[in-house]
């Protein structure tokens, strides 16, 4: 077999597929947090501690109420999203008129909280959440043995973003969130409720860190710090693709992934560094990001 | 009031919060820290990250328990304080200078995370503290970087590696390729085990090493494990890191392919995140498990009520237990005032003595401060052939203590020599 740079071919294709697998965490995460940012002005820190309760909401609903990984998929987004929306009534709502510094520092103190919740019932070794029946087994491509449940999640988060995107850039309702975002007294004069709508934004950009949860549950142990872990990386990759900017945020998130996968082949020391080194460099050639506007 | 004034003070609270995050619990006890006849513990573990739960809260109930049961016998006075080093020896370093100059510490009890460990020990001597370590594996703590004010109770690297590795090779698996966590403990438990593997005529063919911490997603390295062809994964990581390699490398199937993983350093709470369904059959070494005897059992009995989460102790944890005992025997046998004054002629008497305690059992301490207590290597039950919670060993060896760790020879260590 050829030899890419000194690496085996066959290896090279696994790992570039792995980050994509990986990337597609990263695009849904950073998805929510764009559009959050884009409508609410939120640094939503909290949002790895609503995507660790995502995948908790999952292994309750299995153990407490017996109901499996197609319903967590429907309900947990549901339940985190309420909570959510709860959390942005009672707390963040009282921010918007503050700078940016003030939200940042409520959610990471929510964020410290609701961890600090978890950790307390459920200790941090993690849980163990067993791969649905359905997308149990692998499929072997030659250059790798690709387990179903892994295709599932690229292809899920796939649909989740393009839905997502649609949603915001295509119907009325995504003119109505875009039109706030620009001008939101104006759109209020209209008619609309702006702040019921910025309640349901924050909502389903939270539902959206649930869902990554649930995708991610029976991939990692079930534990209080995996959101920890994957949320600064996300926020990097916000800031590369553009805060705001939604298709950025997809884009940047598999592309680093991608990038990401391969520094674990030629230089695996350095693979928690590399994004954060790509976002330095980005932030000096364009500071408002690769899609953003400045 | 202005919205600035409120402003600037949050800017700094939040500039503050980092600090106040690292100060110990039990701070701010200064003026009657210096006095009296009391003996302060200060446990200092990961009550946060990865290694919580294998040593945690857990670990200070194990410590109070040793306290309870002998300190109140002996009419000493003993105060118990816990902190969290967060596994980052700046933070780690930060907390124990504290508790040594201003509350007036006296031991260090627990500290996992190589890297911390080696910054305490460090600290300990120079203070001529002393330095009770269960929770950290590297074998430096009793080899180059050995002190007269430490003792390395439950485990280290090269145990595990003897154990574990020999074990491993001896049946089969002699090709051999390391996935190693990217710092102090991951680098001497890699390295100790590849010079078993080698002494044994295997080969290691290939190490890959993970950051850490906030690695989650280990696919890309067990696949380049996977693509060197070894027989053997080496897992020399611990905690959440072992769980995921463990978990990812069942999904991609390469223990159905026959690769055989070697988790170098699995906790019982490990082997409780994983389920046995997905642990079963990995090969292991601890020196406590709760169901080893009626001794064990009974330790287990009196801990568990107040165990974080329904826990059963570790290894870990156990050994902050039998550390504090023999720790405290010690200052009943020297007097308080004499224990509190030099750390090392302490640690020198607690040498002397014979530990004994329901969870090691009969022991001792060498010269270079490595306690020495059989080592067991166990293979995880089967789904069917567990009868009970936390019913996870079978036991497949038992490695007497002479033989479990390093010959104090090999050691480097300039306690031996002198």
């Amino acid at each position: 077999m050829d030899e890419i740079f000194g690496i085996p071919a066959p290896l090279l294709f696994g790992q570039l597929l792995l980050g994509l697998i990986n990337g597609a965490f990263y695009a849904m995460l950073s998805l929510g947090l764009a559009v959050i940012f884009g409508l609410l002005n939120i640094v939503n820190l909290a949002h790895g501690a609503l995507f660790m309760m995502g995948a908790f909401v999952a292994w309750m609903l299995l153990n407490y109420a017996g109901l499996g990984y197609w319903w967590a998929m429907l309900l947990s987004p549901v339940i985190v999203g309420l909570f959510g929306m709860a959390l942005e009534k009672l707390f963040i709502s009282r921010l918007y008129k503050l700078d940016h510094l003030y939200g940042l520092l409520l959610t990471f103190g929510l964020a410290l909280v609701i961890e600090g919740v978890f950790r307390n019932y459920y200790g941090s070794s993690g849980l163990p959440y067993r791969i649905p029946d359905q997308l149990q087994g692998a499929w072997d491509l030659g250059f790798m043995f690709m387990p179903v449940y892994r295709g599932w999640v690229v292809i899920a988060a796939l649909i989740f973003c393009l839905t997502t995107w649609l949603v915001i850039e295509k119907t009325r309702l995504g003119a109505y969130l875009r039109a706030a975002t620009e001008n939101a007294p104006l759109v209020q004069a209209f008619g609309v409720n702006v702040p019921r709508m910025v309640t349901l934004t924050y909502g389903g950009g939270v539902a959206l860190a649930a869902l990554a949860g649930v995708l991610a549950a029976p991939i990692y142990s079930v534990n209080p710090q995996m959101g920890t872990n994957l949320i600064i990386v996300v926020f990097a990759v916000v800031v590369i693709g553009g805060m705001g900017s939604i298709l950025g945020a997809v884009l940047t998130g598999f592309t680093l992934g991608v990038v990401e996968g391969l520094t674990k082949v030629f230089w695996p020391e350095a693979s928690a560094t590399v994004i954060f080194v790509i976002m330095a460099i980005v932030l000096l050639a364009r500071p408002a990001g690769l899609f953003g506007r400045a | 009031m202005t919205t600035a004034f409120d402003r600037r003070s949050l800017i700094r609270g939040a500039a503050l919060a980092p600090l106040v995050a690292a100060l110990p619990a039990g701070a701010g006890r200064g003026a009657r820290a210096q006095s009296g006849q009391t003996i302060r513990i200060g446990v200092m573990n990961d009550q946060s990250g990865l290694y919580r739960d294998i040593t945690g809260p857990g670990s200070t109930v194990c410590v109070r328990q040793a306290v309870q049961e002998f300190a109140g016998q002996r009419g000493i006075a003993v105060e118990v304080m816990e902190a969290d080093h967060q596994n980052k020896p700046d933070v780690g370093s930060t907390i124990v200078r504290q508790w040594i100059d201003r509350d007036g510490v006296d031991v260090i009890v627990d500290v996992p995370t190589s890297s911390v460990a080696l910054a305490v020990a460090g600290i300990c001597r120079e203070k001529n503290k002393i330095f009770l370590c269960s929770g950290a594996a590297t074998s430096d703590l009793t080899g180059a970087q050995c002190s007269p004010n430490t003792v390395h109770w439950t485990y280290d690297t090269w145990m595990l590696a003897r154990s574990t590795g020999g074990a491993m090779v001896r049946a089969g698996g002699d090709t051999w390729f390391f996935i190693t966590a990217d710092y102090a403990f991951g680098h001497a438990l890699e390295r100790d085990t590849a010079n078993f593997v080698r002494q044994a005529g295997g080969r290691v063919l290939g190490q890959v090493r993970t950051p850490f911490p906030g690695t989650t997603d280990f696919s890309s390295f067990l696949l380049q494990a996977q693509a060197s062809r070894a027989k053997v994964i080496g897992l020399a990581n611990a905690g959440g890191d072992t769980i995921n390699c463990i978990k990812q490398a069942g999904e991609f199937g390469l223990t159905r392919r026959g690769v055989k993983l070697a988790g170098l350093l699995v906790f019982i709470s490990d082997v409780h995140a994983l389920g046995l369904q997905t642990a079963q059959g990995v090969v292991l070494t601890e020196t406590f498990y709760w169901d080893l005897n009626d001794r064990t059992r009974a330790f287990t009995r009196r801990v568990l009520p107040n165990m974080p989460g329904g826990l059963r102790p570790g290894m870990a944890q156990a050994g902050c237990y039998s550390a504090v005992l023999h720790y405290l025997k010690t200052v009943a046998d020297m007097g308080v005032a004499q224990a509190k004054a030099d750390g090392a002629a302490t640690v020198a008497r607690m040498k002397a003595m014979p530990t004994d305690d329901d969870a090691f059992g009969p022991g001792s301490i060498r010269a270079d401060g490595r306690k020495l207590h059989p080592a067991y290597l166990f293979e995880v039950k089967k789904p069917e052939e567990s009868s009970g919670p936390w019913d996870y060993y079978k036991l497949l060896q038992t490695v007497p203590p002479e033989e479990a760790f390093r010959p104090l020879a090999e050691g480097g260590c300039a306690l031996v020599r002198s």
